[in-house]
């Protein structure tokens, strides 16, 4: 079994994810960034259960489970993105500041 | 003088349920007072504006209680019901438990059987009296009410329930007296009835927290067993608790010094008279000596209690009697004798003769009330209560003037009337227990017994008539119950011959000597006939005088009356001061008394005060300044600073720039990623 090839894929996906998370500045990029983030773990999941091979395919369900969570968050996400382009008629994040003391 | 004595019967008596009428007693006590409630609400619909009412429920207790009386004859009866109400404590890891009930044996039942047949006597002879009086309706349910409490009194199976009979009599009393509140005089007496009697509550009731305490049981039974017992705690308590009883007692059974209420209390409508001055409330206190006599008579601070309560006894008998020689107000005559009477008793319980006292209670129930109600009779004719508007009366109302002077001849004790039997047990039993002195002022006290009540009779049937107007005999509503009372007044005495019982049926000892607990008082074997003839000489000598006086000469008799004897008459009429002296005592109260108390509390105790809160002032001031605002405020204000000061610090932190805070989380992740690959 070549898991660490799926290991050191997921790592470098992942790690794509946190970059694109603190870098980039358009709100609907750091959500899929995010995405990538979770997809990451995923494929980490299913490597896992590709060797452990468990009797009630934990980590297949839980990655359904993650993907379903996923596409909640998204779909909640893109909707506050939305709404704040309406008022504020800009997606980049450095203008949504007011959450500070 | 003979020593032959048989001691009341030891040991436990044979006692028996009673059947119904025992059990269901407590419908006697209940009865007045829903006629109470149903005159008060529809009385005045009525033809006898609620008599009705009142008689009909003194009619059923009256037979009622002579179904128990005859029942108690033939076997002794002890029946107790007791009603859990409430419990109002502990003591002692036992709660007490306030009960209401009804109490059914010898004692009780005499005393129901008296109430309810003198009280239904009185209730008729009510109608005959009120006619056309004011307030009919009120006067009735107030009667009722009366009866109503004297029964719970007597029924009652414990201190407590004793209490709440003993001040509803108390108030009731005081409706009654006060009948004629719109003159000032008459509601004045009946607050002094009213003020007297509270007075003797208060030892009546710490004497009832004290014995109930002791023994942590507040019934009758528990009491009295605990006193045939010589229980230690009891008799701990037995000399206080005893006295302060006796205290009570005093007020309610005309006691002196506490007498002063009895002789004003004739403001009241006569039947009222005849009511609370003969059959109840008077004996109110006395049938209290004889529920807790095993107090009195097994315990060595209850026989020296007694020692206290025989002196104000013997005065009372005596001292009280010789008032009733100069009174005019016929009625004022009667309540003397009443207090006197009361004396007797009192003297009897106290020097430990149980049955003599209550025989004694007995038959002046039936004497007094006919006294009362033949003076009612005349008052009625006449419009006056004073005997010098009266005088020749004893043609124009024949009825009256025998079952008076039949009552009177009683009182005075002549052989061989119910007065004659019960005051000689009471003379027999001062004899035996040792006590010759106070016999022979007791014998005194009935010569002078005789003498007043033969000047009474004199003045109000001999003569000529004084008064106005043509007075007539009263109805045949108000005379039936003086014949059908002078009917016990000429016989009750045969009841307790010393000696003679009835066959089976025992005789008035043994009736009221069925209780649960042994009286162990002495009976005489046999009559004393040395004794009964020095009473029997008193009797007659006071009469002979009475008759030289005031009955022979017809037209001198007012005269007569009036020798004012220097020192004696003033001292008398004026009632020995004992008015200036419950005045004064009041007085000294409200005036010097209330005013050294005012010193006192204006410079000691306010003094006291006073200092105590200046001293507290300046520890407070030193608190506030030094501890307070130097110290614990101090650490206080350092601590909040700091916290304002580390807060202004860190708030810089929060940008609200999300990706900011998405590095710090991902740097710190990093962190303890790098520390567990280190330190692993």
């Amino acid at each position: 079994m070549i898991l660490n090839q799926f290991l050191v894929i997921a790592a470098a996906l992942f790690s794509l994810g946190v970059y694109g998370l603190i870098v980039r500045r358009n709100a609907v990029m750091i959500l899929l960034a995010v995405e990538l983030m979770l997809n990451a773990v995923n494929i980490n999941l299913i490597a896992f259960e590709a060797v452990i091979r468990s009797s009630q395919a934990v980590g297949q369900i839980f990655t359904i489970f993650i993907i379903t969570v996923a596409a909640a968050e998204v779909g909640i996400g893109l909707a506050i993105v939305i709404m704040i382009f309406r008022n504020r008629q800009s997606a980049n994040v450095d203008d949504f500041n007011l959450m500070k003391f | 003088m003979s020593d032959l004595r048989v001691l009341a019967a030891e040991g436990p008596m044979n006692l028996t349920e009673g059947g119904f009428f025992a059990e269901w007693a407590g419908i006697m006590l209940v009865l007045p007072f829903v006629a109470f409630l149903l005159i008060v609400f529809f009385g005045k619909r009525l033809k006898n504006l609620g008599a009705e009412f009142a008689i009909g429920a003194m009619a059923i207790n009256a037979v009622w209680a002579t179904v128990l009386l005859v029942q108690n004859m033939t076997a002794g009866v002890f029946r107790e019901v007791n009603f859990e109400i409430a419990s109002i404590g502990m003591f002692e890891g036992r709660s007490l438990i306030f009960e209401l009930g009804w109490v059914v044996d010898g004692l009780s039942i005499m005393m129901y059987f008296v109430v309810s047949f003198v009280g239904l006597l009185v209730f008729i002879y009510a109608v005959g009296y009120m006619k056309g009086d004011v307030r009919v309706t009120w006067f009735f349910a107030s009667l009722s009410l009366f009866a109503g409490a004297m029964l719970v009194l007597v029924g009652a199976p414990n201190l407590i329930q004793l209490i709440i009979g003993w001040e509803g009599v108390g108030l009731a009393s005081y409706l009654l007296i006060g009948h004629y509140w719109e003159k000032k005089e008459n509601s004045s007496a009946a607050m002094k009835a009213f003020y007297t009697n509270k007075v003797a509550d208060v030892g009546l009731i710490l004497g009832a927290i004290l014995l109930g305490l002791a023994i942590g049981d507040f019934s009758f039974a528990a009491i009295n067993e605990a006193a045939a017992n010589h229980a230690e705690p009891l008799e701990a308590v037995a000399f206080a608790g005893g006295l302060l009883l006796f205290f009570g007692a005093m007020g309610k059974s005309a006691q002196f010094p506490l007498h002063i209420w009895l002789p004003d209390a004739m403001a009241g409508p006569t039947p009222v008279s005849a009511l609370m001055h003969a059959a109840t409330m008077v004996t109110a206190g006395i049938y209290l000596m004889a529920r807790t006599f095993p107090v009195y008579q097994n315990l060595v601070g209850g026989e020296a209690a007694r020692e206290w309560m025989i002196p104000i006894g013997v005065i009372t008998l005596f001292a009280m009697g010789l008032l009733a020689l100069v009174a005019d107000d016929i009625k004022k005559v009667l309540a003397y004798s009443t207090v006197s009477q009361l004396g007797y008793m009192m003297t009897a319980v106290a020097v430990g003769g149980y049955t003599a006292g209550l025989f004694h209670l007995f038959t002046h129930a039936f004497f007094k009330a006919l006294l009362f109600l033949g003076a009612g009779s005349v008052i009625h004719a006449v419009h006056s209560n004073n005997m010098s508007d009266m005088g020749g009366l004893r043609k124009e109302m024949p009825r009256t003037f025998w079952t008076f002077v039949i009552g009177s001849l009683s009182l005075a004790g002549i052989i061989p009337l119910a007065g004659f039997f019960s005051k000689d047990e009471i003379l027999a039993t001062l004899d035996y227990e040792g006590y010759q002195a106070f016999m022979w002022i007791a014998i005194a006290g009935a010569f002078v017994t005789a003498f007043y009540m033969t000047r009474a009779v004199s003045l109000t049937f001999f003569g000529t008539y004084k008064g106005h107007g043509h007075p007539h005999e009263s109805p045949a509503l108000m005379t039936v119950p003086l014949v059908a009372l002078a009917v016990p007044s000429v016989f009750a005495g045969f009841l307790n011959i010393p000696g003679v019982e009835f066959g089976r049926f025992g005789n008035f000892t043994t009736w009221v000597g069925a209780r649960v607990v042994p009286m162990g008082d002495h009976h005489p074997a046999a009559i004393d006939w040395t004794l009964a003839a020095y009473g029997l000489t008193a009797g007659l000598l006071g009469i002979g005088l009475g008759w030289m006086m005031f009955g022979r000469d017809a037209d001198t008799q007012l005269a007569r009356d009036r020798v004012e004897i220097p020192v004696l008459y003033p001292l008398l009429r004026e009632k020995y001061y004992m008015d200036h002296v419950a005045l004064g005592l009041v007085g000294f109260t409200k005036g010097p008394a209330a005013k050294a108390v005012n010193w006192i509390n204006t410079y000691v105790i306010d003094g006291v005060v006073n200092g105590v809160g200046a001293s507290m002032g300046v520890l407070g001031r030193f608190v506030y300044s030094g501890l307070d605002q130097r110290g614990v405020d101090m650490v206080f204000n350092g601590a909040s600073a700091a916290a304002d000061a580390a807060g202004s610090a860190l708030r810089k932190l929060q940008t609200g720039r999300v990706q900011q805070y998405a590095m710090g989380f991902v740097a710190g992740a990093l962190v303890l990623v790098l520390a567990v690959a280190v330190f692993n």
